[in-house]
């Protein structure tokens, strides 16, 4: 008995000492899932170049995440929450009741998503969301009719296309890439052809005919691609009438076997997302509470580490893995520097 | 007299017949299941063997450096010293190439970004801890990127290469330089079972180590805590209990708690533990604890099994002797029912070992497994992850690099799993009664 006597009370002091053990020296994240693989390179390097120990960042989603960076202040908190969104004002109330004030808010860059196809391809050289959703969703507007898709080729609902059989390869749905996809193409689209009217004419609530609105066609015209972009390059080389959907960097590194089609007329560039004029693309932030700098060793330094031009610079690792670098980064470290809460 | 017709053994008749061919459709219909289980099992092996298999394999890439004081110092100079480090390899490689006769020059980019990217750690520590190597020609061992290494394979050919960030056509020229010198080699990835994991643009790096002492740290608060509860509510429920509307709810209660899914436990745990406890996020301590609460019922039920199949002629010896109950029951019936309850346990943790959803609410998904523990109360209280969540974490990444080591991992969780069922079984074997 006297082992189990000896491990119980070791487990005792384990969890006692827990407790005075969490005078944690590692800074914690965690959040959307979209800023995780950028959050995940830059914690890396931050661990490999500073003496400081590699951050944890977990995923769950940008609500998830900025709950619990609202649960309060203390070592038990994580003190940065990633976002995909900007902080809600319910969510800076829910803070601040408990007691988490002084929250600042860095934003990383941008997410932008391109429709491009085949050099040599038919022209898809402008779209709309309207088209998108069109050659997309399981049922369209015809004639003020909600049906199902009938459309086989591009030309069958815009005479500017060209007469190409549809075929999309578009993010799967464990990308972070599709929410932007669904919400900023496929639900516009939805709306302006009338179909989400015409969804609630039909009987739908506002929620259900939201939800049906995100839908895409099973018939095999729109291919949900599960890997990277490469997977995807790959898919539109072996169809010369694809249109695929790729990150904008990773579009840019392909300009010699890929075109990049305009939507609702803006080209995407760097510039037209930055600005907020080219429509499918959101911007990233992470959230630092104030109060855990001095803290928590480290936390200052990782988000400056994070905004370092070598870093969050278009030259850098997060702009090879996809994001559109921020062209106003100047400020957004001067802000960090002075630990300018919102 | 009534009329009974004449029947005889050796004449079979037509009701014989019946009732053998229903009991040959029968034999038949057992061995048909018994193939399609083995068949899902022989398909699901070779799947998971043949894609696991090569995550234990990685391309390295031999590449010399004659790194200098000057090198190192501007190096650490930068904001990102590993990317200087690997940087300070192109020299070599431009000599090599000279040397072979090829005339083509490659950059830095070439080696940062697409023959060893990320590998800029490596030597910066190699050098923090031999600087007597300063100035020396060096060696390294370096993995190669995902897809050199898979050119290297044979599984990327030449005319499907485009170029990209990760690799250009060119650079393959480079490569079957090296290929024909002998610097690139295939070698067994001891990384992918001791390392850490890597970010999201780093699967080459990716190890399994961390999170397999997560598992081990939360199967030891399982094993501290689930064995002696579990012994002694089933010592008392089944020796010294009475038997009353109680103990018979308890009872059932347990049985219930046995098939409860096991995300419950994990909210609970969430609730508990994190939220109202304040234990630390993402720690083996509190996965250990809700495993734990996972884990009990099936200990006390295996446990009350084996004390039950202890003979009352035991009990009875003791008692006769002169035992008191304690002693009756201490003495001899829990030594004779050790191997049972052994053997419970170990099930019960090989269970606990290779469950994930509980895990994935109280934080142990995401880049959590990126650093060891430093100790024994750090391995309890520090965030890490356990081999389950790492797997799901890994399948759930776009490289496709990383759902290779996802592959890798489940073979390394198979093989725990595997073994904690041998060292039952050999218990069993070995220690068990039969009366």
């Amino acid at each position: 008995m006297s082992f189990i006597k000896t491990a119980a009370s070791t487990l005792a002091i384990t969890a006692v000492t827990a407790t005075a053990a969490a005078a944690r020296d590692n800074v914690q994240v965690a959040g959307s899932s979209t800023v995780l693989p950028y959050a995940s390179i830059v914690a890396e390097a931050f661990g490999d170049n500073t003496d400081f120990p590699t951050p944890v960042v977990e995923s769950g989603g940008s609500s998830a995440g900025l709950a619990r960076f609202c649960e309060g202040i203390g070592e038990n908190t994580i003190d940065i929450a990633n976002a995909s969104r900007g902080i809600r004002a319910g969510e800076i109330e829910e803070c601040a009741a408990n007691g988490v004030t002084d929250i600042i808010e860095v934003r990383i860059g941008y997410d932008g998503i391109v429709f491009a196809s085949q050099i040599d391809g038919p022209d898809f050289s402008a779209f709309t969301p309207s088209d998108i959703f069109n050659a997309l969703a399981p049922q369209v507007m015809v004639d003020g009719e909600l049906v199902d898709n009938p459309h086989t080729q591009w030309s069958d609902f815009n005479a500017d296309l060209p007469a190409a059989d549809i075929l999309a390869f578009i993010p799967g749905t464990k990308h972070g890439t599709r929410e932007v996809f669904e919400e900023k193409v496929i639900a516009v689209g939805c709306e302006e052809t009338g179909a989400h009217d015409a969804m609630i004419a039909a009987g739908m609530s506002e929620d259900d005919a939201e939800d049906a609105c995100l839908a895409v066609r099973t018939d095999g015209l729109s291919v949900d691609i599960d890997g990277d972009y490469t997977e995807t390059l790959a898919s539109i080389d072996a169809n010369p009438n694809a249109v695929g959907v790729f990150g904008l960097a990773f579009y840019e590194n392909n300009t010699d076997t890929l075109k990049v089609a305009t939507m609702s007329g803006v080209e995407p560039t760097t510039e037209t997302i930055a600005a907020g004029d080219y429509p499918v693309s959101r911007p990233l932030y992470f959230y630092i509470k104030g109060a855990h700098i001095g803290v928590i060793p480290g936390l200052k330094e990782y988000a400056q580490f994070f905004m370092a031009d070598e870093l969050a610079g278009p030259d850098g690792p997060l702009a090879q893995y996809g994001l559109v670098s921020d062209p106003e980064l100047a400020a957004t470290q001067a802000m960090i520097e002075a630990e300018e809460a919102m | 007299m009534t009329d009974t017709p004449k029947t005889s053994l050796l004449t079979v008749d037509a009701r014989t017949r019946k009732r053998n061919a229903a009991e040959k459709r029968f034999k038949a219909y057992g061995i048909v299941a018994i193939a399609i289980g083995l068949l899902f099992l022989v398909v699901l092996l070779t799947s998971i063997l043949r894609s696991g298999l090569p995550a234990f394999t990685t391309t390295v890439v031999a590449l010399e450096a004659t790194i200098t004081q000057e090198d190192v110092d501007a190096a650490e100079g930068q904001l990102l010293k590993t990317a200087a480090y690997e940087a300070l390899l192109v020299a070599k490689v431009n000599e090599f190439l000279v040397e072979r006769g090829s005339t083509i020059e490659v950059d830095e980019d070439f080696i940062t970004d697409r023959l060893v990217p990320k590998t800029g750690a490596t030597i910066r520590e190699f050098y923090k801890e031999n600087p007597d190597q300063i100035g020396q020609t060096v060696t390294f061992d370096l993995p190669a990127s995902t897809r050199i290494s898979r050119y290297f394979e044979g599984d990327l050919l030449r005319e499907d290469v485009t170029d990209s960030r990760f690799l250009e056509v060119a650079d393959l020229d480079v490569v079957d330089v090296m290929i024909d010198a002998g610097l690139i080699t295939t070698a067994f990835d001891w990384n992918f079972i001791t390392g850490t994991d890597t970010a999201v643009d780093n699967p080459g790096g990716a190890g399994i180590g961390a999170s397999v002492i997560g598992s081990f740290f939360m199967m030891i608060v399982v094993l501290l805590l689930a064995l002696p509860i579990g012994v002694a509510a089933s010592i008392y429920l089944e020796e010294f209990a009475p038997k009353n509307r109680l103990t018979d709810l308890i009872e059932v209660n347990i049985s219930n708690l046995a098939a409860v899914p096991s995300i419950v436990f994990g909210i609970l745990g969430l609730a508990v533990f994190i939220q109202f406890a304040h234990l630390p996020q993402s720690a083996p301590l509190v996965g250990g604890l809700v495993l734990t609460l996972m884990t009990l019922p099936t200990i006390i039920i295996s446990t009350r099994a084996s004390l039950k199949s202890v003979p009352p002629s035991i009990r009875d010896a003791a008692l006769g002797v002169g035992a008191s109950k304690m002693q009756a029951v201490f003495h001899h019936v829990l030594p004779l029912a050790m191997p049972g309850i052994l053997t419970g346990t170990i099930i019960g943790l090989a269970q606990a070992l290779g469950e994930t959803a509980p895990l994935l609410l109280i934080g142990m998904v995401g880049y959590v497994a990126r650093e060891y523990p430093d100790g024994i109360i750090s391995g309890f209280v520090d965030s890490n992850s356990a081999m389950p969540a790492q797997i799901y974490t890994w399948a759930a990444r776009a490289d496709t690099g990383f759902y290779e080591k996802a592959w890798g991992g489940i073979i390394v969780l198979l093989v725990f799993l595997l073994t904690m069922n041998l060292i039952a079984i050999l218990l069993r074997r070995r220690f068990e009664r039969r009366w």
